[in-house]
């Protein structure tokens, strides 16, 4: 192909989105498709901080987004407050994932820890944190997975904690491998674990995946750039924090989250404050 | 999309979407009974979750955090480990294989005199790249529908997808509709920034 055949074929980019259940596309489709949104959205002088829910590059959401604008409601009573979680729900031993079964998971032993505040910076306190991930070779158990990659039986991915006074969270985990899906062709997703996360008031709640520094998949994956701000992705990147790491144990990586919500006005019988 | 209005220097983490695998990680022991079935105030709370091509979502999952019967917002904890007894307004319940949700709860009262009574819901779903916040209001109270500020803030036609409709048997039915026809009133909140 000269370079000339090479520009007219940039010119005429296909960007018809396609059926969910089409995977012929290549990387390099995808590529394109999700380098003419980034130009659009640079070019829109916009500041977006969460994912695009209309993200044709991540073929599942074509058919699952909404098509008309979020209402904005005005937060009431129940909204305003969040479900409560103690130690009857969770035990202090389910934050460490490497010893849910007889023995010891394969892979890198890592521990992840940070903080979660409020979008006041206020720490968001005794409130749940949940985790999943694949285990080292990029396998979830979960039956609709069928990446032919090993299961690790001393390794489910499962993981909760309450956090503490300070926010703060920690769990200790084995780092997740990428794996393949079939949103088009030679397609992988980043290593990656999944958060979920409540706040002070249920307008807080959230789902979340965090990611490794330095992935060389990040830049390819849909699910990562329906985040179309460059900064704003970058927020889901954990740091390699060697403090946090132990000598001869595992690697540590810390990580902080904010939920921005309605967070009510606090009242000196608040006991978050 | 709305830009961030947060009105602090701390910008939000962005949410993604809950993926095909939470099966096995989110929905728990009796996630979706927030009473008993043989509580005498017991109230089946179902409905399907479709998309835009009105096929139903087999992999979604959904959270209601509602008050209770006399419009209390509960305070007690013991939604993961439930004791049978305890109200604690949480519950959680994946779809089916064809796409249908069931939660075991009660009629919540509202919270305040007068105002209509609503149970909060939010949707995670794979393809869905963030969560969902919506409201099911009870049928019954007209008045206090007719007088609600969010639903006489919509057309008609979209008010009605915020109703539950009360099925012979005392069930609440809700649908949950991502996508085109009857599509679903998702809302967002002051300080989000989506």
């Amino acid at each position: 192909m000269t370079d000339q055949d090479q520009g007219q074929e940039e010119a005429f980019v296909h960007l018809t989105p396609k059926g969910p259940d089409d995977a012929a596309d290549t990387q390099a489709d995808l590529d394109r498709e999700m380098a003419q949104i980034a130009e659009q959205y640079e070019a829109s002088g916009r500041t977006e901080t969460q994912p695009r829910l209309d993200y044709a590059p991540y073929r599942s959401s074509i058919l699952r987004h909404p098509t008309k604008d979020l209402h904005h409601a005005d937060p009431e009573t129940i909204e305003l407050h969040a479900p409560a979680f103690g130690e009857r729900d969770v035990h202090r031993l389910e934050s460490d994932l490497t010893i849910q079964s007889g023995g010891e998971p394969i892979g890198e032993r890592i521990r992840i820890r940070g903080r979660v505040l409020d979008g006041d910076g206020r720490p968001v306190r005794r409130q749940l944190v949940e985790i999943w991930q694949a285990n080292a070779a990029g396998r979830y158990i979960h039956k609709r997975d069928q990446h032919p990659a090993p299961i690790d039986p001393n390794f489910t991915g499962v993981g909760r904690c309450l956090t503490g006074d300070d926010g703060s969270y920690e769990f200790v985990t084995i780092k997740p491998g990428p794996y393949p899906w079939k949103n088009h062709h030679n397609a992988w997703r980043p290593a990656h674990v999944h958060f979920s996360l409540f706040g002070t008031d249920f307008t807080q709640r959230m789902i979340t995946q965090m990611y490794f520094p330095g992935d060389p998949l990040f830049a390819l994956d849909p699910i990562c750039r329906s985040i179309v701000d460059p900064k704003a992705r970058e927020r889901l990147v954990a740091r390699y924090d060697h403090d946090v790491s132990e000598h001869e144990w595992l690697l540590g990586y810390t990580w902080d989250i904010v939920l921005s919500g309605s967070n009510r006005t606090w009242t000196e019988g608040d006991s978050n404050v | 999309m709305s830009e961030n209005t947060a009105r602090t220097g701390l910008a939000a983490t962005p949410g993604q979407t809950i993926g095909p695998f939470y099966g096995y990680a989110l929905p728990y022991e009796k996630g979706e009974q927030l009473v008993h079935p043989s509580h005498p105030q017991a109230v089946r709370l179902h409905g399907v979750v479709t998309d835009g091509h009105g096929a139903v979502v087999p992999d979604a999952l959904l959270e209601i955090w509602q008050a209770d019967g006399t419009g209390a917002v509960p305070t007690a904890d013991g939604s993961l480990v439930r004791d049978g007894y305890t109200f604690t307004g949480f519950g959680r319940a994946a779809v089916d294989n064809v796409g249908h949700y069931t939660f075991t709860t009660v009629d919540p009262g509202p919270t305040e005199p007068g105002r209509a009574a609503f149970i909060t819901l939010t949707v995670f779903a794979r393809g869905l790249l963030n969560r969902l916040f919506t409201r099911i209001y009870l049928p019954e109270d007209t008045a206090a529908l007719a007088a609600d500020p969010l639903l006489r803030s919509l057309p008609a036609e979209r008010r009605r997808t915020l109703i539950a409709r009360r099925e012979a048997d005392g069930s609440l039915r809700f649908d949950v509709r991502l996508q085109g026809e009857e599509e679903t009133v998702f809302l967002t909140y002051p300080n989000l920034a989506d």
